[in-house]
């Protein structure tokens, strides 16, 4: 089936070979900003995720009627309200994360991976694809937001899943599970620096499975190099 | 035929304002339908708060909507403060007074503080900070129980030397490589203490006046 390759394309497209987090870095901010704790990097991910699928669905939804020339302020003005509402729920439902979360939440509006494929995906492709491409592209960063706050978490508090009743209700208390006891907090994991180093060698780690799997096949299709790392496939 | 340039721009105005509408409508709805959620979720954080620093048998009225404005020059802060007054049966229990330290590390730290009648601290609790992580974060209860040992504490006199963290040569410990955090919260405990002992009869008697939903929005 051809759409059903279409579909595996895009899955592979977000969650690896161009995943929002590190290999297209966008949407660096929250992600370095949140990932302190496993529960923040869940709820922000989670957060972004929907805006994402919703902003993706809405986009390619009107496609045909936004103009070319003013689409960049409708994109913005859509992505604004979603992110709006979902603050708002936020506030409303989970209020300790809401908290917790603080400016960040509001901060996905200038998340460049979800104006960024609202541009170059959504609005020139059917509404099924887009919103299946928004899902994948946030699973992308909500997995990468993980790991960086797993490792994080385990670094710097020796601690997972603190604070989850934030997120889950007060029930979650007992997902906390203290990995190894530390008498005082290893800093450089949880200040931004951290974060950089972490984010750092996620990234030489995509890079050298991509490297291990291409010298795995006989021949390398591609010898050019290029220093740009995000490639839109033009269909 | 390409349009012609005051068309398009007529045009682009007109979809540009209805999506506006458009979007403007579905937040205010949102807005609309979470607002009460959100007011009740604010109120109950802040009775969270209250009842972790009063206990919450020992007062009888509702609290949160017993509260006073203060304005900030009585407490020294740059923004107006707010006392909310635990009472049982109208006799006066203790009173939760906010402030803000704003000689904190990095910038000012939210407190709320309260202090029972006799004069002796109930409790302390850090609203809003941005300490440095690891360090001067241990003012929340959930990092360290220090802000606890602010309790029972009372004030001998407005010069009372003991109100000094350790290193100053007073009772409160500092923390490992953050004195300037315990040292800021510890003098704006201080000194709303000292307001406290010197207005009491007027905190306690001047009538309710924060408009509630306003208050709690403020306070947080």
């Amino acid at each position: 089936m051809k759409l059903n390759e279409e579909y595996k394309e895009l899955a592979w497209q977000g969650l690896w070979k161009n995943n929002p987090g590190i290999v297209q870095l966008l949407g660096l901010c929250p992600l370095l900003a949140v990932t302190s704790t496993l529960t923040n990097a869940i709820g922000l991910g989670l957060a972004t995720l929907f805006v994402l699928i919703c902003s993706n669905a809405t986009v390619s939804a009107i496609r045909h009627w936004v103009p070319k020339e003013i689409r960049i302020p409708i994109f913005v003005l859509i992505i604004a309200s979603f992110v709006t509402c979902v603050q708002l729920l936020m506030n409303a439902y989970t209020f300790g994360l809401y908290q917790s979360l603080g400016i960040f939440l509001p901060l996905i509006v200038t998340n460049c991976a979800i104006i960024g494929r609202a541009e170059a995906y959504a609005s020139k492709n059917p509404i099924k694809q887009a919103t299946f491409d928004g899902l994948m592209m946030g699973l992308g960063f909500l997995l990468i937001l993980m790991l960086l706050g797993t490792v994080r978490e385990i670094l710097g508090q020796g601690t997972l899943f603190d604070g989850a009743n934030l997120l889950l209700g007060e029930w979650a208390i007992i997902l906390r599970v203290e990995v190894f006891h530390l008498d005082s907090q290893f800093l450089l994991a949880i200040l931004p620096p951290g974060a950089f180093i972490v984010m750092g060698l996620f990234i030489a780690l995509k890079n050298a499975i991509d490297d291990r799997v291409a010298a795995g096949q006989p021949k390398a299709e591609n010898t050019e190099i290029s220093r740009v790392r995000v490639n839109f496939d033009e269909k | 035929m390409v349009l012609s340039i005051k068309t398009a721009v007529s045009r682009n105005a007109k979809i540009l304002a209805l999506f506006a509408i458009v979007c403007t409508a579905i937040v205010g709805l949102v807005h609309s339908l979470t607002k009460d959620q959100i007011i009740f979720q604010q109120q109950q954080d802040l009775l969270r708060n209250l009842n972790s620093i009063i206990a919450d048998d020992s007062y009888n009225n509702v609290i949160y909507q017993d509260c006073l404005i203060l304005p900030g020059a009585a407490l020294g802060t740059a923004s107006s403060q707010k006392v909310y007054r635990a009472r049982n049966n109208d006799k006066p229990i203790a009173a939760a007074i906010t402030t803000v330290a704003p000689d904190g590390y990095n910038g000012n730290i939210e407190l709320l503080i309260a202090i029972n009648v006799n004069g002796s601290v109930s409790g302390v609790r850090t609203l809003k900070h941005q300490e440095t992580p690891g360090l001067g974060d241990k003012i929340e209860v959930r990092k360290s129980d220090w802000i606890k040992s602010f309790n029972t504490k009372r004030l001998a006199s407005k010069n009372d030397s003991r109100w000094l963290v350790k290193k100053d040569g007073g009772m409160f410990d500092q923390f490992t490589g953050a004195t300037i955090t315990p040292r800021a919260v510890v003098k704006a405990v201080r000194n709303t203490v000292i307001y406290f002992n010197e207005h009491q009869d007027k905190l306690f008697n001047s009538a309710s006046n924060c408009q509630n939903k306003d208050s709690v929005k403020e306070t947080f």
